[in-house]
């Protein structure tokens, strides 16, 4: 084996890699270590420092699987050393992808024919498939506003202030700008009407979330298309919808057959939808699916020749891992429509589980809503003794990594928390949650507050109506903005 | 466990107790289209994919790709480990960010990056040179921007200049962000950016200039050190300031260890960011690459997002955003296990197998050796008979044995040389070697019986006219034959050769 000239000279005590001098040598941080050491000990080192990294299946922040049959791992570790990209060598696996476009486009009702192939591709992301399907759209307005002789140095989007941190991403590499509908307090999506004033003729395309990643609410993607289908009609700019179905895509089809948000509305041209997320998947793979050919632009496709026939291929990325799209395929052959479904009302009815646990200790209030992606949001009734922040502190102690974060603009002075129930969270897992969010309350009600006794204030006004006093909601939001503010010229959204 | 109620009711016994291959699943018609209405059981579904896979080329024996193929059972023990660890939250993993930043530091350090001992460098992993190569170019781009936007020119009509043998994905950086590529063409005998004649091309929108270092398509160095000098007398002269960038996507792991006197790297003041592929011969698993910046002000501040991550700042800046956490964390054991004299003797022997690959495939006397002694560890080679069609025939031929060698036309302008190329990766070792060679030399003696003598044919293009005298028993008269046109068919079909760099090798 090449290898075997890497070691360095014969040590007797290697053998034993605790009683070796590679755990006490300290780990190169800036430069590469001169010598080799033996595999062993390596394997240990990393695991070891690796150790205390949080535990996946504890991370309630993320909406990425954590766990996977055996028999896909199996699967996906004999697959590490392809390369996906090279679509000639491995044309199975190439076939792979194709079919999961097919299907995931007749999931979502993409007008195409029983034995036709859809238009969409893998991709290592909802980030890159989203994207790619602005790219798209930007291509496309600039050639019709070219054809028209107008100006197209001025793309703009429309998305609610709720969008996860990718458009933002897309909008600023892409120069094209971003035009957030602002959340109000108890509305925490994007408003479909206020979204179609925004629209202009810049605009190139309505982006919708199914899957508000705050507050797991599905926003109303008919009611937009219709008041986008009259505006167009008016206007005659035929401003397209793209829905971000990162997390909601593999959820409403199973749970919610009625609801029409995909490519069932006419002016839905693009769908992106997360395989890491409820595709049940490791992290690494999205899907993003065009409704027919119009809507990719060809310049934008390149073309590899691919066992002779024309592979036409859409991606940022080149070379990547074939496991995860192997793994999606695994998943929709293992489960089928049958077997998402079922873990989809489980997911649903652990969330219930859980959220009337919450709503019994009675510090709670409830932010998600029924109808969504499974998670339950929550922010406490009385934040004036102790936040949310420091529940989610005390929680880390138990092992469980629970979020905590501010709402955009303008409903900063919300605070929530947000636990995501993923496939792998069964009602044990959050039976034994709600019992130690009991624990930590607790603990936190003992230790005695902040001396900052808030009196109550009277918000006065004087005749003119010009404020004299402020009301303590009116403080608190002053305070929030003023340090959001501060914060925000180097931060982003933080949660994701 | 949630699962146990995806498994069918008891009434159904069969498909569970009998094996797979005694179950229905072995004959439903697989899913192409839609989604399967029931499950499957666990056991048949591994099967079935896994059979369908084994159709696939053997990866070990693709000897196109540059992509690592094989790693030691200890680093597949910590990927299984942290599959079901996302990259991005990097608040709830900080010891994989750490692993990632220590890469970073010692790449950086590879590199000559002018950071001091204990600094930490300007750099990101990515998902592979692709997504490397946009965030650089990114940047620059967004530089120049500022620049012209201070100074009140236009800057609406940015360019890039490099060889004609880039890797596609030079090409999508400039058909997505909207950059126009500039080429210098090759020409027969000089296969890599000839560096003259891309300081010429340099004009007032060039955000950048493009070297190679380990061309795709014959794995030369390009002279990166006289491109830095004749851009610096340029810059003196017009006060453009163009930088350089080093797509070092395969070199970047070679040359350290093998050439540590070539100048390439930041040690060539021009040169503002590098990207390297750890899945060539950072000898890692396809799905990760990076790309290091010379300091802070060559990255713009308006592309960096900063995450809130245990309290400090960590700034990000990728494409991507969920994703694995595999390929870091085995980047890392690499370079703990391996160490510098790991990797450079990994790369001597590489380039040992190449020598001897080189030196059978002259012994044949059938092939000119195109690729060059220093480079990246390839062979690149092309028949000595100029006959096109020959390369792509030994090609197929050798795939019987289950070799992957590809073969392509080289870019403007040299399309008429069609070469082979054989990558040598660490596991491809002398015993591996003598063997592709033995099967070369079958492949070799099959395409000669089989060439075809060529039938001559010629086509008529006639006009047939009524006879004019009558023949002798009464019979009607023959017509009379007029040649109009007299054509030969061509003999050689060629093979359809597809130009463009996208129908090619990568």
């Amino acid at each position: 084996m090449v290898l075997s000239a890497a070691g360095s000279e014969p040590d007797a005590s290697v053998d034993y890699t605790f009683a070796s001098r590679y755990v006490c040598a300290a780990l190169p941080r800036f430069k590469m270590p001169e010598n080799s050491i033996p595999k062993d000990a390596a394997y240990q080192i990393i695991s070891d420092e690796l150790m205390l990294d949080g535990n996946p299946r504890l991370n309630l922040a993320s909406f990425v699987t954590t766990w996977m049959e055996p028999e896909c791992d199996k699967l996906i570790m004999a697959a590490t050393n392809k390369n996906y990209v090279d679509m000639d060598e491995y044309p199975v696996t190439t076939e792979l992808q194709n079919r999961c476009v097919n299907m995931i486009a007749h999931l979502f009702h993409a007008p195409v024919g029983d034995d036709e192939t859809a238009l969409g591709v893998a991709t290592v992301g909802s980030s890159e498939a989203i994207m790619l399907a602005g790219l798209a759209f930007k291509r496309k307005w600039q050639n019709k506003r070219k054809a028209e002789g107008k100006p197209y140095d001025k793309p703009n989007i429309v998305t609610g202030a709720n969008v996860q941190v990718c458009w933002e991403k897309f909008a600023r590499y892409f120069e094209v700008e971003l035009k957030e509908v602002k959340l109000r307090e108890g509305f925490y999506i994007m408003d479909p009407v206020k979204a179609v004033e925004m629209v202009d003729e810049n605009t190139i395309c309505v982006a919708a979330i199914l899957g508000s990643t705050l507050t797991g609410e599905f926003e109303d993607v008919k009611l937009l298309n219709q008041l986008l289908t009259q505006k167009n009609k008016e206007t005659g700019w035929d401003t397209p919808i793209h829905v971000d179905a990162a997390s909601g895509g593999f959820i409403a089809p199973f749970l919610y057959p009625q609801l029409e948000w995909d490519f069932r509305l006419p002016l839905v041209k693009s769908i992106n939808v997360s395989g890491h997320k409820y595709g049940l998947v490791y992290a690494g793979v999205g899907w993003v699916v065009w409704r027919s050919k119009e809507d990719l632009p060809e310049e934008l496709i390149f073309h590899i020749n691919y066992l002779g026939a024309d592979q036409p291929t859409f991606t940022l990325n080149f070379s990547k891992g074939s496991s995860q799209i192997i793994a999606q395929y695994y998943q929709f052959l293992r489960l089928g429509f049958e077997g998402y479904k079922n873990i989809m009302k489980n997911c649903m009815e652990n969330a219930r589980v859980l959220r009337e646990g919450l709503e019994k200790m009675g510090r709670f209030d409830i932010v998600s809503k029924e109808v969504g992606v499974p998670l339950v949001a929550f922010s406490l009734k009385d934040s004036s003794k102790h936040t949310v922040f420091q529940i989610a502190e005390n929680m880390r102690k138990f092992g469980w990594i629970i979020p905590a974060y501010t709402m955009p603009h303008d409903a900063e002075h919300v605070a929530v928390l947000r636990v995501v129930i993923r496939e792998d969270f069964s009602r044990s897992l959050a039976e034994r949650l709600i019992s130690d969010i009991k624990k930590v309350l607790g603990e936190l009600d003992a230790v005695p507050s902040q001396p900052i006794t808030i009196a109550h204030v009277t918000p006065v006004k004087n005749a003119e109506g010009t404020v004299l006093k402020k009301s303590i909601l009116e403080t608190q939001q002053e305070i929030t903005t003023y340090w959001r503010r501060l914060v925000e010229r180097k931060k982003t959204n933080g949660v994701c | 466990m949630v699962l146990s109620l995806v498994q069918r009711r008891p009434t159904d016994f069969t498909p569970f107790i009998s094996p797979v291959f005694a179950s229905r699943y072995i004959q439903d018609p697989l899913p192409r289209y839609v989604l399967p209405a029931k499950s499957a059981s666990k056991e048949a579904a591994y099967q079935i994919i896994h059979d369908e896979l084994l159709l696939d080329s053997s990866p070990r024996l693709n000897l196109a790709s540059f992509v690592t193929t094989w790693m030691e059972p200890e680093c597949d023990k910590l990927m299984i480990e942290a599959i079901n660890k996302n990259y991005a939250d990097m608040d709830e993993y900080p010891v994989t960010t750490e692993l990632q930043n220590r890469c970073v530091n010692i790449i950086a350090h590879l590199f000559n990056a002018p950071v001091n001992e204990k600094e930490a460098a300007v750099g990101v992993g990515t998902v592979g040179s692709s997504e490397a190569i946009m965030l650089a170019g990114l940047a620059f781009k967004k530089k120049w921007q500022n620049r012209r936007k201070a100074e009140g020119k236009p800057y609406d009509k940015p360019n890039i200049v490099t060889g004609a043998n880039v890797q596609v994905c030079w090409e999508k950086f400039a058909r997505y962000f909207e950059v126009e590529l500039k080429e210098v063409k090759l020409r027969e005998g000089y296969y890599v950016m000839d560096p003259e004649k891309a300081v010429e091309m340099v004009d007032e929108n060039t955000i950048c200039v493009a070297a190679i270092l380990g061309s795709t398509l014959t794995g030369e160095f390009e002279d990166v050190k006289l491109l830095n000098d004749l851009l610096t007398k340029k810059n003196m002269i017009t006060g453009w300031d163009t930088p350089i960038h080093v797509d070092a996507a395969s070199g970047g792991f070679i040359a350290p260890f093998l050439y540590p006197k070539l100048e390439w790297d930041f040690r060539l003041p021009l040169v503002k960011s590098i990207n390297v592929s750890g899945h060539k011969y950072g000898l890692v698993y396809a799905g990760i690459g990076w790309v290091i910046w010379r300091n802070k002000e060559d990255l713009p501040e308006e592309l960096i997002f900063h995450i809130n991550y245990l309290g400090a700042d960590q700034p990000t800046f990728t494409l991507n955003f969920s994703k694995g956490s595999s390929q870091i964390i085995a980047q890392y054991y690499q370079f703990l296990r391996l160490g510098f004299e790991g990797y450079r003797k990994v790369m001597k022997n590489c380039m040992e197998s190449a020598r001897i690959l080189n030196k059978g495939l002259e012994d044949t006397g059938r092939f000119d050796i195109i690729s060059k002694e220093q480079g990246v560890p390839l062979v690149a080679f092309s028949f000595k008979d100029k006959n096109k069609t020959l390369a792509f025939k030994l090609s197929k031929n050798l795939r019987r044995f289950g070799w992957i060698v590809p073969a392509y036309t080289l870019p403007a302008d040299a399309e008429h040389m069609t070469v082979l190329r054989v990558v040598v990766r660490e596991d491809f070792g002398r015993p591996l070697v003598e063997r592709f060679l033995s099967h070369l030399r079958i492949a070799l003696s099959e395409l000669d019986s089989v060439i075809e003598v060529p039938i001559p044919t010629i086509r008529y293009t006639i006009e047939l006219r009524p006879g004019d005298h009558l023949e002798d028993d009464g019979a009607l008269p023959l017509p009379n034959v007029a040649v109009l046109k007299q054509e030969v068919e061509p003999t050689d079909k060629s093979i359809p050769l597809t130009g463009g760099k996208t129908k090619g090798v990568c």
